[in-house]
């Protein structure tokens, strides 16, 4: 049998076979990984952004507990406080709470307490602190002990520390979280490589007898690996910011939840992973082609 | 040389080959002949001894430089080691494709050689449609399309028929004549015979000198 060939118009064919049944597998493996890694950094932000929301919170407020001395009424002693306090720099607000708030924070504890009058329940300021320039607990104090009146001031700086210590914890574990998934994601790849060289070791043998450097050979399992996680990367990617953005968009604002707010510029955190995708993949495939061919 | 942890399969083995020489290697299958060959062409390492080629010592040369080395060498494989998903063409092509030869340089050269062989109709084919002496003359093509220094062929006459395996023959001595150190491990006695070229007997992985006999007439 003759046929028709023309050695002007014959274009180099490519080293490894185009098509490999495992390669959609790899692609769905990999881009499962990066949906995953997608989830966790977008967590990450959405936590951040909770926490700083706390924490501004807490920073902006302060609460006074006023104990009344002598003959003075509790209620008459907290609105003297309230006084004071509001006449501090850095106080935009001072409101002396009602004694129904005040029983309903001891409630929990003492059961109802609102019919025995005789008990001196403690009332509380609510202060309201410039967002600026914010008084310190320390002036507020002053200003109090100024008046002669018992109080005790709560910047909630204990809070501020266990809320900032629970957003540590959350980056760290969606850190963690995104790094393990990047290592898994490299793992996959890498035993890919060392599957595809072993079913392409006729072709590895070959060129590694004809004279191809190593680099040249781990450099065709890099591009082909990387290209199919660069894929992938996309593909989780965009299943990531789609997740992303259904929370958005049934949350409103404050996302799905008031605990983890999800913000449209949020979403572009998902951008850098097929490329960071490829790049794992890359550097996993060059590792395991060279020390398999050392091998050889 | 032993593979792994198995027996020496050559043992004692001490020789040289001149620059343009033309050698046989014979010996009974098991002999050592394609290990001979493997230690040639950098497949394998002697578990102890050396190799020197082109005047420098391979066995303790850099991994890193060995291609260099290899792509000197010319090998007809004995299971032919030829690429199922590429083209005869492609195949042909391999070693100057990775010696960084420019496809203009050399796709009329390829094509010459493919015809010369036979294989001008099937240059697009693939090997598995090959028939068994058409892959081997495809084996052939790839070995010798870069004008090696060094040809080492491994059995390269078993699958065709005496006028093919003379004419295989006649290219080898061509570039013998061009230069080209020539080693073939063969069971063909007749074509030693035919030949009169100097013979390397492998018996047992050990070397036994061979009486030199007059090419046929």
């Amino acid at each position: 049998m003759s046929e028709s060939f023309d050695p002007a118009r014959w274009r180099p064919a490519p080293f490894l076979p185009q098509d490999d049944a495992r390669d959609p597998a790899l692609l769905f493996v990999v881009a499962v990984l990066c949906f995953l890694a997608c989830l966790a950094a977008l967590g990450a932000l959405a936590g951040d952004r909770a926490a700083h929301g706390w924490s501004g919170q807490l920073l902006g407020e302060a609460t006074v507990i006023v104990r009344p001395r002598g003959g003075e009424t509790p209620d008459a002693a907290a609105a003297r406080a309230a006084e004071a306090l509001a006449a501090v720099p850095g106080v935009s607000e001072a409101r002396a709470l009602e004694r129904e708030k005040a029983y309903d924070l001891i409630r929990p504890w003492l059961g109802d307490v609102s019919d025995l009058e005789d008990l001196p329940v403690p009332r509380l300021v609510s202060v309201s602190l410039d967002a600026k320039a914010p008084a310190t607990a320390a002036q507020l104090d002053k200003a109090l002990k100024g008046q002669g009146l018992d109080a005790v001031v709560d910047d909630h700086t204990r809070w501020i520390k266990d809320i900032r210590r629970a957003a540590d914890v959350v980056r760290a574990t969606a850190a963690v979280v995104f790094l393990l998934v990047a290592a898994a994601a490299g793992a996959v790849v890498a035993f890919a490589t060392r599957a595809g060289l072993a079913a392409r070791r006729d072709v590895v043998e070959v060129l590694h007898l004809t004279g191809a450097e190593d680099g040249q050979i781990a450099g065709l399992f890099e591009l082909r690996f990387a290209r199919i996680a660069a894929v992938a990367g996309g593909i989780g990617a965009l299943g990531a910011a789609g997740l992303g953005a259904l929370l958005r968009l049934i949350g409103g604002g404050q996302g799905v939840t008031p605990a983890l707010p999800v913000a449209w510029l949020d979403l572009l955190v998902v951008l850098p992973c097929p490329l960071l995708a490829a790049l794992v993949a890359a550097v996993a495939a060059r590792l395991t082609a060279r020390r398999l061919i050392k091998g050889l | 040389m032993r593979y792994g942890r198995g027996p020496e399969v050559l043992s004692d083995i001490s020789l040289s080959l001149p620059r343009g020489s033309f050698h046989f290697v014979t010996g009974s299958s098991g002999a050592g002949k394609s290990s001979l060959l493997k230690l040639i062409y950098l497949a394998a390492r002697p578990s102890s001894g050396g190799v020197r080629l082109f005047g420098q010592d391979v066995t303790s040369m850099p991994a890193s430089d060995l291609p260099h080395i290899r792509r000197r060498i010319g090998v007809v494989f004995q299971d032919l080691l030829l690429l199922d998903h590429l083209s005869a063409f492609d195949n042909t092509a391999l070693p100057l494709r990775i010696a960084g030869h420019k496809a203009s340089e050399y796709r009329n050269d390829v094509a010459e050689l493919l015809a010369w062989v036979g294989l001008g109709g099937r240059m697009q084919a693939l090997p598995p449609t090959l028939a068994g002496g058409e892959k081997q003359r495809l084996a052939i093509a790839r070995a010798v399309v870069n004008r090696p220094e060094i040809l080492l062929a491994d059995e390269p006459t078993g699958n065709v028929d005496h006028d093919m395996s003379m004419r295989i023959y006649r290219l080898f001595v061509e570039l013998n004549r061009l230069g080209t150190t020539v080693i073939i491990a063969t069971h063909d006695q007749d074509l030693v015979a035919r030949s009169g070229r100097p013979v390397l007997h492998l018996d047992k992985g050990r070397l036994k000198p061979v009486a030199p006999k007059a090419p046929a007439a």
